[in-house]
């Protein structure tokens, strides 16, 4: 390397005129800049803060009670409470119901607890399996072999006046909101 | 006429001074012996990304970036558009040429040393370039939107939320709101259309500027070692010595093979045609099998394959090891032998991944980890199984069938493969841990205890035992004849 010449001291300490108004201009910019970075940065994150307060989940009805058989594992589906205009089919969402007894529900995402495949429910076996990565889960939503590591996600459900509803609203993943409204593993049942 | 021309172009050269600069780019001097068929990736993955970029605007001018728009702007192009499937196959050719051209191109400098002193910044923005690339594969796949971009973003954005603490925010970021819908696919086709190919282009100037600068790397020789005080002087010895002018003597190679591999992906796009859509991207139709396209598919079989317990940390920690592994890789051997002759390490792991990736991705091609969803109604119980079987063994049989075993376990080769084929389990398992097994699960079968009676368990087990070889004996409990024998001769004299 070669050696540097050593730093000329500068010519004169005052300020010129033109070094004032250069540097103004970059303090004049950088006002500027972080005055509109306030509405970029609330834009970009808009998804993330809406979903903080809670906007995405609502209660959303699935049918009459007497749509799903005692004893049974049926599909269901419904639209999602928060529709744009550019979502199309995409609105509509899936979910097992499960009727154990009387009043008494279990509401399954589709979505696989392991990376969010489609599982299908096969009445046959009395269990739920995956098609992607092999993951299996029993009629309860308990885990049963494969790669997921907790059983099928579940959504709040509340039956009135003889409707079924659930609280929906977001796509349930491993680290989602979901996931920890309902603890860690769904309750067996007996 | 030729005078005209002339005089135009000197009008505007007189304007624009671009004639010097270009004509000294074009004929630096490169090594003599690097006009060779190992140079020409580096221009051909060029070649490709700017096939991208026209087929890509083409294709714009037709598709509609909206969740409910986006397929059917797709069958559009494919059946509605003249020649609109054979613009959105040489997209979809085009982006595979593009990743696998990147990835030689990038084996071969890695392999030839060109990473090393005073290339290092050439190497790191080559591997961001390979990040985008990918990054445009990716989102790529999610402009196709069919049932396999819809799931394959339920799979990204289930990878995302294991991030600690901000995982749920990410995924919130990344889809645009609470699910996949339109604002997903808004957002991806912006990053696909806008924000990528922006980086990228700049990014591809910087790399090929710095190319120029630096110079080609020359032709590794065993035994010239990189120093970082001598290099440049020898690099300039060398082009000097034995140079001879980018322009013609070397890039003749580079334009065959840009125009061989345009012809190819062209070729394919009018062989294979294009890629999907697959079925319309409706989160209520559940009955599909979502796969990655061919170059992710290494990872959808890398997921299926790590134990559980390894699976967030491998997949959080494994792509920053790697990328901060290929990033550092100039400063940890930024100096030395450039000749893969003398370069037994970095050659063992260049073909320890590429067999990795290749088995994860043959792997791929016939998911042995998933369960064939229709072999229990599809595929038949082979004949010899039920030959001279007692009625109970062919109830069992049935139950094998219907309660979808099946479905996990192969007999004559038909049949899932999640589980072991049972042709000869009777030989591995007594009835005793037939029974068990059947009923507790264990190991990676879930327990069928509540959904069998013991009647289907007892026919289930006999026909199990059934399946062993011809003149192999079924697995037998010594102990429990010894144990049965005992309790007879009990019962025999009280």
């Amino acid at each position: 390397m070669a050696t540097k010449p050593a730093l000329a001291p500068s010519a004169d300490a005052t300020i010129s005129r033109r070094g004032f108004f250069m540097k103004l201009g970059i303090v004049f910019n950088a006002l500027a800049a972080s005055a509109v970075a306030v509405p970029i940065v609330g834009f970009l994150f808009s998804s993330i803060t809406r979903g903080r307060a809670n906007g995405y989940l609502s209660w959303v009805p699935l049918g009459q009670v007497s749509e799903f058989p005692e004893g049974e594992t049926r599909l269901a589906t419904f639209q999602n409470p928060y529709v744009m205009p550019t979502d199309g089919k995409t609105a509509d969402t899936a979910c097992w119901v499960r009727r154990v007894a009387g009043e008494q529900f279990q509401v399954f995402a589709v979505n696989c607890a392991h990376l969010g495949c489609p599982v299908r429910w096969f009445p046959q076996s009395g269990l739920f399996m995956c098609p992607c990565h092999g993951g299996a889960y029993y009629r309860d939503g308990s885990r049963a072999s494969g790669p997921p590591e907790r059983g099928l996600f579940e959504y709040p459900y509340k039956v009135e006046n003889g409707l079924v509803t659930i609280q929906a609203g977001e796509l349930p993943t491993p680290g989602a909101a979901m996931a920890e409204l309902n603890g860690e593993k769904p309750p067996c049942a007996s | 006429m030729r005078i005209m021309i002339r005089t135009i172009g000197e009008w505007f050269d007189r304007r624009l001074q671009l004639a010097v600069p270009v004509r000294e780019m074009a004929e630096h001097p490169v090594p003599r012996n690097t006009a060779s068929w190992w140079y020409v990736f580096g221009s051909a993955a060029l070649t490709v990304f700017m096939l991208q970029i026209v087929t890509g605007i083409l294709l714009a001018l037709v598709y509609v970036p909206s969740g409910a728009e986006a397929w059917s702007s797709l069958q559009a192009l494919n059946h509605g558009v003249a020649l609109g499937w054979f613009i959105r196959g040489m997209h979809g050719w085009g982006s595979n040429f593009m990743v696998a051209i990147v990835l030689i191109h990038m084996v071969q400098v890695f392999l030839f040393g060109a990473h090393k002193f005073p290339r290092e910044l050439t190497w790191i923005i080559g591997v961001f370039l390979l990040l985008m690339t990918l990054g445009m594969a990716f989102s790529g796949q999610v402009l196709r939107f069919d049932q396999d971009a819809y799931w394959g973003l339920g799979i990204g954005a289930s990878i995302a939320s294991r991030v600690p603490i901000l995982g749920p925010s990410i995924v919130r970021l990344m889809l645009g709101g609470p699910i996949i819908a339109g604002a997903t696919l808004s957002r991806f086709f912006a990053l696909h259309v806008f924000v990528i190919p922006g980086v990228l282009i700049g990014f591809v100037c910087l790399h090929l500027l710095m190319v120029l600068k630096l110079g080609i790397n020359e032709w590794p020789m065993p035994g010239r070692i990189v120093r970082r005080a001598t290099y440049e002087a020898e690099y300039h010895a060398l082009t000097k010595k034995e140079g001879a002018p980018f322009v013609p003597y070397a890039v003749w190679k580079d334009m065959f093979f840009a125009a061989f591999i345009i012809l190819a992906v062209a070729a394919c796009a009018l062989y294979f045609g294009p890629f999907g859509p697959t079925g319309q991207p409706d989160p209520t139709i559940i009955q599909t099998v979502p796969k990655p396209d061919y170059f992710f598919l290494w990872l959808y079989a890398l997921l299926s394959l790590l134990p559980p317990s390894l699976e967030t940390p491998v997949l959080l920690i494994g792509p920053v090891v790697v990328i901060a592994g290929l990033l550092l890789l100039p400063f940890l051997s930024g100096e030395g032998e450039k000749s893969w002759k003398r370069r037994p390490i970095a050659v063992l792991t260049v073909s320890l991944i590429a067999i990795t990736l290749g088995t994860f991705t043959h792997l791929a091609g016939f998911t042995p980890w998933s369960p064939h969803m229709n072999a229990w109604s599809g595929d038949p119980v082979p004949d010899r199984y039920v030959h001279n079987t007692t009625a109970l063994e062919r109830q069992g049989a049935l139950v094998f069938q219907v309660k979808q075993c099946r479905n996990c376990h192969s007999l004559g080769d038909t049949g899932g493969q999640r589980g072991p084929a049972l042709d000869s389990v009777a030989v591995r398992l007594t009835q005793d841990q037939l029974i068990r097994q059947v009923i507790q699960g264990g190991g990676n079968m879930p327990a069928y205890g509540k959904n069998l009676s013991p009647a289907e368990t007892t026919a289930l087990v006999a026909f199990l035992q059934t399946l062993h070889p011809k003149g192999q004996a079924p697995a037998r409990d010594a102990s429990r004849d010894l144990a049965l024998s005992d309790e007879n001769q009990a019962g025999r004299n009280p």
